[in-house]
Parts: C-alpha cells; sequence; structure tokens
C-alpha cells in the first residue's frame, strides 16, 4: 500500500503574518505538521466539530441560511454560490421521502493548484465536519469524496481520520443524539482529469467511465445512483466549519462585497516563495507575488502569469495588479478558477507553454464530443509544428479559427479551457509564434 | 510490444521481474473475489465497484490483462464490455506489464517551468526505461510521462508506484530515491 508521509514535508504552507487578524487562518489550521491530522489535534487545538454541534442544534434550513449570509463561492472553479446550490436540492414532501447525496469532489488535477491536496493531508477533519454540516443542511443519507488516483496514499490517511470520527460519534447512526443517520464513503479515482467535471465525476463514482452528463438533469435533480446530489470542492466544505464558528455574517466581511472569506493561492513555477498562500479575496496579484511570495525565483522578470489554473487565459504585465477575486479576473478575461498562479518569468517561451498546456487537454479530453476531442488534437498539431521549426505562415490563422468551434460547442468546460491559453497566449505574445514560424527559433531566450 | 489485448502466454519471452508469474495468471483469488464484492457492497449500486475492482486485479495481475478484466466482470457480475470501456478509459489502469518500480514524472507546465523534462530524460538515463516502451531490460524499471500530480510548488516531483516524492527532485535526490528503491525500501508495484 501507498505509505503516509514520514518525512517533513517540503512544501511551504504560510507566510509572515498568515494568522494575524488581516490574514486569518481558517482552513490550513497546522498544515506542514506530521502529526495535525489526528481527531485529537482538531479537537483540542482547532476548536474541530464545535460548528458541527452547534449545527445540529439549528433546522437544516437555517445552516444553509448561514452559509447564505457568508456568501461563500464555490473553490472549485466556477464559483457559484454554496447556499444557493445547496437550496437547490429537493426537499422532502409527505408524499415522498428522498435519497439525497452530498458529494466532495477531491479530483484535485488542475495543473498549478495543489490546495485540496494540504487539506486532505493535514486536515481532513475539518472537511469532513464541514461535510457532515452540509449532510445536515441538506438532510442527506450519505456522503462521497471522491479523491484522484493519484492520491492513493491520502485514501489511506481520509479513511483512517473517518474511522476516528466514526468512533467520536461524529459519523454513522444517531450522530449527536439527533436521530440523524449519515456516513461517508470514500471513492479512488483512477487518473482522469476530466472527473473534476462535476457530472463526469457522478459517471465515475457510480463505476462508469468518467464522461460528462447532459445536463439537465442537474445533479440537484438526479445525481450519484439518480439521486438529487450536491457536489462541492473540498476547499469549500472546508470552509464550512469555519463560517460557523465565526459566524457568517463576520466571515461576510473578510475579503471584498460579492467575494467573500479567504481562499486558498497555489503559487507555483518560476516563483521565489512557492506554496500555498490563504488570503483575503481581492488582494492585488503582483502584492502576492511579489510582497508575500517574493517575485521571480530566477530574478528576470515576470513575463506572464495565470491566474487560476491551467484552463485560465493567461495574464501578461498590464494585468498584474488585478485584485484577485472571482469578478475582478473575469473582469480582466480572464477566470479566477481554482486559484492556481502558475508565474513565468521572460526566459519562458509561449510556444512551448501553450503547447505544453494544449498537450494536456488533447490527452485529457475524454473524446465524447468531437469538438474537443478533434480540435485539441488540431490545436496540439499546430502548435507542434510551430514550435519544432516546422511552422506554416498561414499557421497562425488556421489555429485561431479553432477555439471558436471549439468552445462553448461541448458539453463541459474542457473544450473552453482548452481554448482559454491559446487564444490568450496568441493575442498577448503573438510575436513569439510570429518568430517562431519565421525564424524556426525562440524569441524568448535563456 | 504486443498489442495490449494479446493474450498473455507462458511462452511469451519476459525479462526476469516482468511480473510473469502474475501476468500468467488468469483467475483471480478467491480472497480477490471476497473483496471485490465486499467493496461493490458498500455502494449503493454494485456497478460502483467497478473502480475499485479493477484496482483489486491489478494488483493481483500486475497489470489489467484482458483477462483480469472478464474476471472483474464475473466477479461483480457486470457485463464484460462495461469492464473493458472502464479499464480502457483511466490512464491508471495499465494494460501492459510495468516493471517493479514504476516511476512517473509530471511534465505539465509548473514541473516544465523547473525542469521536469530534464528529469525525465535522467530517470531514463540512470534506469534504461522510456516513456511508453514497457519496462527496462532488468525488468526492474518502469518510466511515464504523467500530467499534474498536484505537487506544483515543490516541483519536480516524482512518483514511484503509489508514493509522490515532491521535494523538489533533483539529481541527488533523484538517485536517492532510486536507491531506496533497489535496496527494497519501498515496497514493489503491486504489493
Amino acid at each position: 500500500m501507498a505509505s503516509i508521509r514520514v518525512k517533513p514535508d517540503p512544501q511551504r504552507y504560510s507566510f509572515d503574518g498568515l494568522g494575524s487578524s488581516q490574514y486569518p487562518n481558517l482552513m490550513l489550521l497546522g498544515a506542514g505538521d506530521l502529526d495535525n491530522w489526528t481527531l485529537r489535534t482538531y479537537q483540542n487545538k482547532w476548536e474541530g466539530y464545535r460548528a458541527l454541534k452547534s449545527a445540529l442544534k439549528m433546522e437544516p434550513a437555517a445552516v444553509t441560511a448561514e452559509v447564505k449570509v457568508s456568501d461563500l463561492r464555490g473553490r472549485g472553479g466556477a464559483g457559484f454560490r454554496t447556499g444557493m446550490k445547496w437550496t437547490f436540492m429537493p426537499k422532502d414532501t409527505p408524499e415522498k421521502k428522498l435519497t439525497r447525496y452530498v458529494v466532495c469532489n477531491a479530483d484535485e488535477g488542475e495543473p498549478g493548484t495543489f490546495k485540496d491536496r494540504a487539506i486532505l493531508e493535514y486536515n481532513p477533519h475539518q472537511l469532513i465536519e464541514g461535510m457532515v454540516i452540509a449532510g445536515w443542511a441538506m438532510q442527506c443519507k450519505a456522503g462521497f469524496i471522491y479523491v484522484r488516483g493519484e492520491f492513493g496514499w491520502l485514501v489511506d490517511k481520509l479513511e483512517a481520520a473517518l474511522q476516528q470520527a466514526r468512533e467520536a460519534g461524529y459519523l454513522g447512526k444517531n450522530i449527536l443524539g439527533t436521530g440523524w443517520d449519515f456516513d461517508i464513503l470514500t471513492y479512488r479515482g483512477a487518473g482522469a482529469y476530466i472527473c473534476g467535471e462535476e457530472t463526469a465525476l457522478l459517471n465515475s463514482l457510480e463505476g462508469r467511465r468518467g464522461e460528462p452528463r447532459v445536463k439537465p438533469p442537474f445533479p440537484a435533480q438526479a445525481g450519484a445512483f439518480g439521486k438529487p446530489t450536491t457536489v462541492n470542492n473540498v476547499e469549500t466544505l472546508a470552509a464550512v466549519p469555519a463560517i460557523l464558528r465565526m459566524g457568517g455574517a463576520n466571515y461576510a466581511k473578510l475579503g471584498t462585497p460579492g467575494n467573500t472569506g479567504t481562499r486558498i493561492f497555489s503559487l507555483s513555477g518560476h516563483i521565489k516563495r512557492p506554496g500555498l498562500y490563504e488570503l483575503p479575496l481581492g488582494l492585488p496579484l503582483d502584492f502576492i507575488m511579489n510582497d508575500l511570495a517574493g517575485g521571480s525565483s530566477t530574478g528576470r522578470k515576470i513575463k506572464a502569469v495565470i491566474p487560476g489554473g491551467a484552463s485560465a487565459p493567461m495574464f501578461d504585465a498590464k494585468d498584474f495588479d488585478c485584485p484577485m477575486d472571482f469578478d475582478s479576473v473575469k473582469a480582466r478575461g480572464s477566470m479566477a478558477g481554482s486559484g492556481g498562479i502558475i508565474v513565468m518569468d521572460d526566459s519562458t517561451c509561449m510556444v512551448q507553454v501553450t503547447l505544453r498546456l494544449t498537450h494536456f487537454y488533447a490527452h485529457e479530453s475524454c473524446g465524447q464530443c468531437t469538438p474537443c476531442r478533434e480540435g485539441c488534437n488540431w490545436m496540439e498539431m499546430i502548435l507542434d509544428r510551430i514550435e519544432h521549426g516546422t511552422g506554416r505562415p498561414d499557421d497562425l490563422a488556421l489555429l485561431a479559427s479553432l477555439p471558436p468551434r471549439i468552445g462553448m460547442r461541448t458539453l463541459c468546460a474542457l473544450g473552453d479551457a482548452a481554448c482559454g491559453p491559446v487564444e490568450s497566449a496568441m493575442q498577448k505574445f503573438r510575436a513569439e509564434f510570429e518568430h517562431h514560424i519565421a525564424r524556426k527559433e525562440c524569441l524568448a531566450k535563456a | 510490444m504486443n498489442h495490449p489485448l494479446t493474450p498473455e502466454t507462458s511462452d511469451t519471452p519476459r525479462a526476469p521481474g516482468q511480473r510473469l508469474p502474475l501476468s500468467e495468471r488468469t483467475r483471480l483469488s478467491p480472497e480477490a473475489v471476497a473483496e471485490i464484492r465486499a467493496v461493490a457492497a458498500k455502494y449503493p449500486e454494485k456497478l460502483a465497484g467497478t473502480l475499485p475492482a479493477l484496482y483489486i486485479a491489478q494488483r493481483e495481475f500486475g497489470f489489467l490483462s484482458l483477462a483480469a478484466m472478464k474476471e472483474v466482470a464475473a466477479a461483480l457480475e457486470v457485463p464484460e464490455g462495461h469492464v473493458f470501456g472502464v479499464a480502457t478509459f483511466y490512464t491508471m489502469f495499465k494494460q501492459e506489464p510495468t516493471g517493479r518500480f514504476h516511476l512517473q514524472v509530471c511534465t505539465n507546465l509548473c514541473c516544465a517551468l523547473n525542469g521536469a523534462n530534464e528529469l525525465l530524460r535522467k530517470v531514463a538515463a540512470r534506469t534504461g526505461a522510456e516513456p511508453g516502451r514497457g519496462p527496462s531490460p532488468d525488468g526492474m524499471w518502469s518510466l511515464e510521462e504523467v500530467e499534474c500530480l498536484a505537487s506544483c510548488g515543490s516541483a519536480p516531483c516524482l512518483q514511484v508506484n503509489e508514493s509522490v516524492f515532491d521535494e523538489f527532485v533533483d539529481e541527488a535526490k533523484l538517485e536517492t530515491i532510486l536507491d531506496a528503491c533497489r535496496r527494497g525500501d519501498y515496497s514493489p508495484w503491486g504489493e
């Protein structure tokens, strides 16, 4: 079996000021400490399961209302309002009792993002607590945590944490004397990026190929095993206990109006201090990059940044002042996505970057929709040609003609995601592409 | 390289360590069948047992041969075509034997920016395994180029079987990891 980490983790989880009132630490409590994951630490050190106890004294609808007050937005990528999502779940009627499920999306695979892994590794009980609270708010029968296949070693840890929670009475039959039964099962994926898409995830959870479903029906009507289901990201669910601990209204004071709370930014690439930064939403990108993470690791100028995981269109220097929240990033033509910030210095060849990302989407396309399956391969083929010095003069026009034929023409967002890097790179770094075709070499020389 | 669906026969010459004994198996052990049925019973529908069952079969057989897929279908009492479809969809289900140590190097953007392609070349040079070319001649290693392993902040990273080494893997660390494998500090694939 896979081993649980025994050596110190080289990853950076904190920065000067984390845990202060300015930069509250709500989700990465104790990250980096290998013994932090146990129930005992979570209860004794981090007020663990206090939020669950208070939630179980409230009406389920009141719990959802509290999450609505917090204005929490989904941290998986789309930024949909969590409280509203929870209200989409159908309720029991006198004639019909429904089986409902809550599913945690732990299929973290967006290149540049590694936050869910830290929660699973160091703070699994906060995720479990958040899931039980969500299960109570929506009166679910069971919860499923869908973990990506590569995290086999974390599934073992998660199972151990779930067992601790069961033994303490936070899971299982008659939770804390309420008469409500709820348990959580883990499910291990097997290496498919597409399973991060919620309906593909549900198919995979049912033991099928991870192909996205046609919507409607939406998961809230017919989700896992045909039952009403809500799918939330790990970080979203981990934020729920924090919201109940501090109160929805207080949580809403963090960040900016409409983009409340803290989120975990994953910084990687050419950056001096890569790692996870839990920050209130709305801080400027250049402040996060330069002041907190120390600027570029190579001493060179930062040329481009991907602000929200590989699917997000790139930023060039003129957008480095962008406040990092859902609405501001969207207004600049990109997306806050999963909070993965990938930094590239001026020695980076953007043709190569675009090719690498496009290769990823071509590889991960599930093959169900023709525009994505064929289009991504075409984009990769053309980019490969340009990168390797056999590009043709009309290749740029050909490449530019593809995204409009892929985007918005597929069942899920993978097609759109594949277009983001290509379109933004060609628009912002066109000279590099032209140079590659004309001179058969990189404009950016290391 | 044989087509992945070519039935495994005992006269197929294989290098030592290429999991010959396991890949020759055509039946799941009774324990594995019991395990598959138990795990399938945990979920609301038995079909959900498909992925866990394939993991169990992969552990027993070393990889998912056609025989392994048929056994899974029989154990779960689901159509063989369904199992085949699932087993061939996911990249972590191997349809060919791996080495004792299956080395996976992420070459996605964040790792590539920090030298993953050099790491991949070094691993290939040290082990004699090439990505997509099956196990090394001594059967010890196989190499795969994989997509993001969610270790971007400590890139580049290396996964050996199921253990992630997300610790800025450089040449020295690579040597340490490979030595540990040779010494038997880590379990071989499937064990």
